[in-house]
């Protein structure tokens, strides 16, 4: 405890955070389990940033009379699809990397919204008590009694892109649909995530302030958003980075099953939830463009889920 | 107890009324929509306001809302426009659908994961328990679609035994509802196993249980006597509190398949704009969700008689 007021009271040295993490990177060495769940997530990450610079097709292009083909394909124009194409003739590979983009791109921005969102209202419900508490436990309990996806549907058929108000908003941003479509996914995702977390930040904050160093701090004057800001939340983290793990994984589960759904982003644009719902009407033709985008989110997934489990493995050790 | 569960039941009535001023706002707000959803596209705005005015829409909003509250509870949800037929009798028809799926989901799911989560959970760290957390967090990481996909792949196109598709066109068939059964019991049983398992675990190592093995008690009767039944307090709560999940895969489940249930009638409206059959959906599976968190507060407080003295 005394190190937390140690550590708060004076300023960070500029290499702590990056030391920090290296050290933290090393730690996970010892669950196999965790590294093998942080190799898979890194592999995404990376073939998301670096995608422009592969030597790829054009995950656009569409090929008329080379459709639905199976793995090693030459079209006609010579040009080779290492996974074949899907029913537009566009090549598959290039699509599902280039897809990696805008799942990790989209989740990652809904999943810090609807966090900073959540811990927000949860360290002001847990700190503030009282009214603040009653009225942000109400509303949490009012969204989370929704079957999230039902949320979800009710709020992007209702406010999506193609209603008036996803029109209104492109009309006064002057941007184009994706975007719209991207920002709706960010406020639904928000509703019904922002809930859950700060359900856990108010459970963390009850705890936390009843501890010296909040006492120490209210006699020293701080004020309250200074102790909620600097004092409560960075004290809650620790079970929170296992959480945005997994939640991040059902996140990007969420962006591909809304694209899935037909509520995703608008096409042409890639993401892989779209990429199984092009291909699905196509029955046995179509298998070959569904099962490479379900493998990619799955093993997205799975590589989330495998790195929060040796995380939370790691910290219970010590 | 009695206090705890009136309390609960006063808070999921305010709930569910708020949620369902909420949606009538969405919903019913803008009188000009409605009418132009259920009269159509193209139709003269004289044509929809003669429809507002010959069905009471030019009331004042809460008078508006306090009505269609009231035929609502009394079980008049209107009619569908996608369908035009009751809305009562089409979600009727699918919650019958959706409640066999759900009913093998759940039975079969609660019997693999209890015979695994009490396999892992007794040898705490052994082999055969990594083997089956790592299964376990395996088949949690494949969304349903995926998961679908993978089987539909291989039941149907490769092994050619099972139909792609459950739309029941020629009466219930014990072949059309196995891969949905199989898709979500897939996602479903893992986070059910790992609860079982840590609950398991936790009770193994209690007083009661060391004292039942030093007595000499055969092994296998401490675990299904002695631990079992205390280890199954708190994966109940948390498995009826998944009903809530359960329903968001079963409306994608529902859509893959075509399985003609309460999901893919949910979605169905939601995507056509059946502004009653929406609004009548979402307040039953609100109504779902809320009672299962009634049954698990309550059925917790049943169940452990330790927390009724706090």
């Amino acid at each position: 405890m005394t190190e937390t007021i140690i550590e708060t009271a004076s300023p960070p040295r500029p290499d702590s955070t990056l030391k920090k993490l290296g050290k933290s990177i090393l730690l996970l060495k010892e669950s196999r389990i965790g590294m093998f769940g942080g190799f898979l997530v890194l592999f995404w990450v990376v073939i998301a940033i670096i995608v422009p610079l592969l030597p790829l097709q054009d995950p656009l292009a569409i090929t008329r009379n080379a459709v639905l083909k199976g793995l090693f394909y030459t079209d006609p124009r010579q040009v080779f699809h290492y996974l074949g194409t899907d029913n537009l003739g566009r090549d598959i590979l290039s699509r599902l990397l280039w897809g990696s983009r805008l799942v990790l791109f989209w989740s990652c921005a809904a999943t810090i919204v609807a966090y900073a969102v959540g811990m927000l209202l949860g360290v002001i419900a847990g700190y503030k008590g009282g009214w603040w508490d009653e009225i942000i436990s109400f509303i949490g309990n009012v969204l989370l009694s929704f079957p999230l996806l039902v949320l979800y549907l009710v709020i992007l058929t209702n406010f999506g892109a193609n209603s008036q108000a996803g029109l209104w908003l492109k009309h006064m941003l002057g941007v184009g649909p994706a975007v719209i479509s991207g920002v709706m996914i960010i406020v639904a995702v928000m509703f019904g995530t922002a809930p859950q977390v700060a359900r856990i930040v108010r459970g963390l904050v009850l705890d936390l302030k009843t501890r010296d160093y909040i006492a120490a701090a209210e006699v020293r004057g701080e004020s309250p958003l200074y102790i909620m800001l600097v004092e409560l939340l960075p004290n809650a983290r620790g079970p929170l980075i296992v959480d945005a793990c997994l939640r991040l994984g059902y996140v990007a589960i969420t962006i591909a099953l809304l694209g899935f759904l037909g509520l995703g982003l608008p096409p042409p644009d890639p993401d892989w939830g779209k990429m199984i719902n092009e291909a699905r009407s196509w029955g046995s033709m179509g298998m070959n463009a569904m099962l490479w985008p379900a493998f990619a989110i799955s093993s997205l997934v799975l590589g989330l889920n495998l790195l929060a489990d040796g995380i939370r493995e790691i910290s219970l050790r010590d | 107890m009695l206090r705890l569960a009136g309390k609960r039941l006063a808070s999921m009535i305010l709930i569910m009324l708020t949620i369902s001023f909420i949606l009538f706002s969405i919903f019913e707000g803008d009188k000009l929509n409605v009418a132009t959803k259920v009269l159509g596209q193209y139709t003269t705005m004289d044509q929809r306001l003669l429809w507002l005015e010959q069905n009471g829409y030019n009331e004042p909003f809460l008078t508006r809302y306090v009505h269609w509250l009231y035929h609502f509870i009394q079980g008049d949800f209107g009619t569908s426009i996608q369908f035009q037929a009751p809305v009562a009798q089409l979600i009727g028809e699918a919650l019958y659908n959706t409640g066999i799926l759900a009913f093998w989901v759940f039975t079969i799911t609660i019997a693999i994961s209890m015979v695994l989560g009490v396999l892992s959970g007794i040898a705490e760290g052994s082999k055969r328990d990594r083997t089956i957390t790592v299964l376990s967090v395996l088949t949690t990481s494949v969304p349903e679609f995926a998961s679908a996909t993978i089987f539909v792949a291989i039941f149907v196109f490769w092994l050619n035994i099972l139909p792609g598709t459950s739309p029941f066109t020629s009466g219930f068939r014990w072949n059309e509802i196995v891969l949905p059964v199989l898709v979500l019991v897939t996602y479903n049983f893992g986070y059910y196993t790992r609860m079982m398992r840590a609950s398991m675990a936790e009770v193994m190592t209690s007083q009661y249980v060391r004292t039942a093995i030093l007595k000499g008690l055969p092994y296998k009767r401490v675990v299904m006597r002695h631990a079992l039944r205390n280890a199954l307090i708190a994966p109940f709560t948390v498995m009826v509190l998944q009903l809530n999940y359960l329903l968001s895969g079963v409306i994608v489940t529902e859509v893959f398949f075509a399985y003609k249930g309460f999901g893919l009638f949910l979605y169905q409206s939601a995507m056509f704009g059946d502004i009653y059959a929406v609004e009548a959906c979402t307040m039953v599976a609100v109504f779902v969700a809320v009672l299962s968190q009634f049954i698990s507060d309550v059925g917790y407080t049943v169940l452990n008689p330790r927390i009724r003295f706090s």
